[in-house]
């Protein structure tokens, strides 16, 4: 920028216009600049954050393998009168069978044979054992022939599944997420009792959310008090306490925590040193050893921002209060704790939110009755291999964390997170 | 022994010794998984309970002898590394474009390049996993990297942002006003002042990705096992002394990574002038 030496004289209209749209321009390529440095951060986080969850949303409910390869029987199938007949016509076990055929030629059949058995147990021994049945040169009439290998193809449910499976984009998978699935008559109804899973999984993330809020705030408070409060020198020292398990890996910590509990660990042998035990007990791969780990984990993510509103409220308001007659509980109550609000919410926010990701620490310290959401989200994508349900699993932790996300940002603003 | 004012009752005494006390029991559950895990790794014998028979560095001789361990530690180290680079960078020029204050859609900005802390890490490992296994580099250290580099940006964009909140902008104008360039200014004015920052994001960036494991189990096959991913894994079958040594050794990794945090936040309010 060139530095003008403005002469006495008012400047003329023209000048003064002249200098606005400099200012402008000047205002435009800074922001222009702006936008530059931003740029390639932004790219990066589309490309290698925002495009691979979008790849997750878009799996959760894209169903292409039954579609692909049997677009001849869901044509004939929808054009099935379901209520006037009881089975399809001819014309569907004629377009399955040729289809059939040209699926097992290309290898494909196996896949759709694992995507059927996703929305119902059985159908794929159904299928393999009707591909085994059936050779390449065989001819119609195929219905009584179907019906011969295996009466479940006269059957409304299986072609129901069959049919609802075919959709090229479902919303199966978000229904099975909720433990809802569609029945023959493509009404939406819940899970057979046993088969109900995802409901109480959610459920019981929620729960442990909430109970590790509840406890890192409770060990929490006290804790950002006393370190806001004692000299800063005291204070500094105590807070490494803080930091440092802050700093240590989940993995360190959760393996402790493994070792502390255990059944043969330090804290039964204190418990039964102590005389509060007669014999050993059960601490680790339960709800208690989940809670505890996660409460450790988190508690920093609590105390932190409590400490650093703390830090800013005055200590002579609550000495006001005092000198105005209410006791040390009224004034703490009605005076100090309002003033800290902002920090404990965006803590107990913060703490929720985490909580509710959490896959390591319960999947090495739970036991099966404990493992929250994500557990089921990575079983599905490593051992089941149903992408499509681990994917709708995901769409629904992300939908309920993004609006806890909303939430806080509009509390606290996200860059406002203290870290240390 | 805290001297009391003389009108504090018996209850307020009881009070506080009883409210110091749960502070006290607070701060040990805090520290209690480093306290009982480092002493336990110079265990002779390959028990985890007290008392120690005798102490003895076999379980770190074992690390060292080790393949496993040995490659795990160098794919944590090179992928800490390369992901912490592209993550400083790209994060500390964002924080510088995003200073700006009358930026249009800075919310929103801010709001994307925050959500990978925010989002939980399994739902990126998944997505991750479709979109590595699309391009066909599931299963590599670039893969690891460019997610572990996606996790690390947010914190160093916070950092950065919160050194340059009470960055003095008349600096850089003067600097540029004396002939400086924009580069040079920034080289010799704006980076000496906000290093500080820029370390700590990056100390951030470097131990989410040294100690993340969610991601690593998604896209990295037998040779790229990290340090964290050998843990899990020995956790999950076996817990051995070794595990133990390596957990020492990752919780000296973080005392000094703190010490060096809070050095940085102290060199930062003594430069700004707000030293307590």
């Amino acid at each position: 920028m060139t530095a003008t030496i403005l002469d006495a004289e008012p400047l003329s209209a023209a000048e003064r216009r002249s200098l606005k749209s400099r200012l402008r321009r000047a205002e435009r390529m800074g922001r222009v600049r702006a936008y530059a440095a931003v740029a390639p951060l932004l790219a990066f986080i589309l490309l290698a954050f925002v495009v691979p969850i979008t790849l997750m949303l878009i799996n959760s409910v894209q169903n292409p393998v039954v579609a692909s390869q049997f677009p001849r029987t869901l044509t004939a199938l929808a054009a099935w009168g379901r209520t006037a007949e009881p089975t399809p016509p001819e014309g569907v076990y004629e377009a399955f069978a040729e289809e059939l055929k040209v699926s097992r030629k290309a290898g494909e059949l196996s896949k759709v044979a694992t995507r059927l058995n996703y929305d119902s147990g059985g159908m794929r021994s159904l299928l393999m054992g009707t591909a085994r049945r059936i050779k390449d040169g065989d001819t119609g009439p195929w219905k009584e022939r179907l019906l011969a290998v295996d009466a479940a193809w006269g059957k409304r449910e299986t072609w129901a599944v069959f049919r609802q499976a075919g959709d090229p984009f479902t919303a199966g998978y978000y229904l099975a997420a909720l433990d809802l699935r569609r029945d023959a008559d493509d009404q939406i109804v819940r899970q057979p009792e046993d088969q109900r899973l995802y409901v109480d999984a959610m459920s019981r993330t929620l729960w442990v959310g909430a109970l590790v809020t509840f406890f890192t705030l409770l060990a929490g408070y006290p804790v950002a008090y006393l370190l806001a409060t004692l000299p800063p020198k005291t204070g500094n020292l105590l807070m490494i306490c803080v930091l440092l398990p802050f700093w240590t890996s989940l993995l360190v910590r959760t393996t402790s925590w493994i070792v502390i509990l255990q059944r043969e660990g330090l804290f039964n042998d204190l418990l039964m040193a102590l005389g509060l035990i007669d014999e050993r007990v059960q601490l680790i791969f339960n709800r208690f050893g989940v809670v505890t780990a996660m409460t450790h984990i988190l508690l920093p993510f609590m105390i932190l921002p409590i400490y650093s509103v703390m830090k800013q409220v005055p200590p002579s308001l609550v000495r006001a209060a005092r000198s105005l007659g209410a006791g040390p509980v009224t004034a703490f109550f009605k005076v100090y704790v309002p003033q800290t609000m902002p920090g404990v919410s965006a803590g107990a926010l913060l703490v929720f939110i985490l909580a509710l990701g959490y896959y390591i620490t319960p999947a090495l310290v739970g036991g099966p009755a404990d493992q929250m959401i994500s557990y089921f989200i990575a079983d599905h994508i490593g051992r089941s291999l149903n992408w499509g349900l681990a994917s709708a699993l995901g769409g629904v932790l992300l939908a309920g964390v993004l609006a806890l996300y909303a939430v806080y940002d509009r509390l606290v603003g996200v860059t406002n997170v203290k870290l240390g | 022994m805290t001297q009391f004012p003389p009108y504090v009752g018996l209850g307020g005494r009881a009070w506080f010794y009883g409210y110091r006390s749960f502070c006290g029991l607070v701060l040990l559950f805090l520290m209690a998984p480093i306290l009982v895990i480092v002493p336990l790794a110079f265990n002779s014998q390959p028990y985890f309970t007290y008392p120690i028979p005798g102490f003895s560095l076999r379980w770190f001789e074992a690390i060292w002898q080790d393949t496993i361990w040995l490659q795990a530690i160098r794919n944590s180290i090179v992928v800490a590394v390369a992901s912490t680079v592209i993550s400083t960078s790209l994060g500390t020029l964002a924080a510088i474009g995003l200073m700006r204050k009358d930026l249009p859609g800075k919310g929103l900005i801010t709001a994307v390049l925050v959500s990978p802390m925010i989002v939980p890490i399994i739902i990126t490992a998944v997505g991750s996993y479709f979109f590595y296994s699309n391009l066909g580099i599931a299963n590599s250290l670039t893969a690891i990297i460019l997610s572990h580099a996606a996790l690390g940006t947010p914190f160093v964009v916070i950092t950065v942002t919160a050194t340059m909140v009470g960055f003095d902008h008349s600096l850089t104008r003067a600097a540029r006003n004396l002939g400086a360039s924009p580069l040079y200014a920034f080289r010799t004015v704006t980076i000496p002042l906000v290093w500080p920052g820029i370390l700590s994001g990056a100390l951030f960036a470097f131990a989410t990705s040294f100690d993340e494991v969610v991601t690593v189990l998604f896209l990295g096959g037998v040779e790229q096992r990290t340090v964290p991913r050998q843990m899990w894994s020995g956790v999950r079958e076996q817990l051995s002394p070794t595990i133990l040594a390596v957990a020492t050794v990752l919780i000296v990794i973080s005392v000094a990574m703190l010490l060096t945090l809070e050095f940085l936040r102290r060199r930062n309010a003594r430069m700004r002038g707000l030293a307590d």
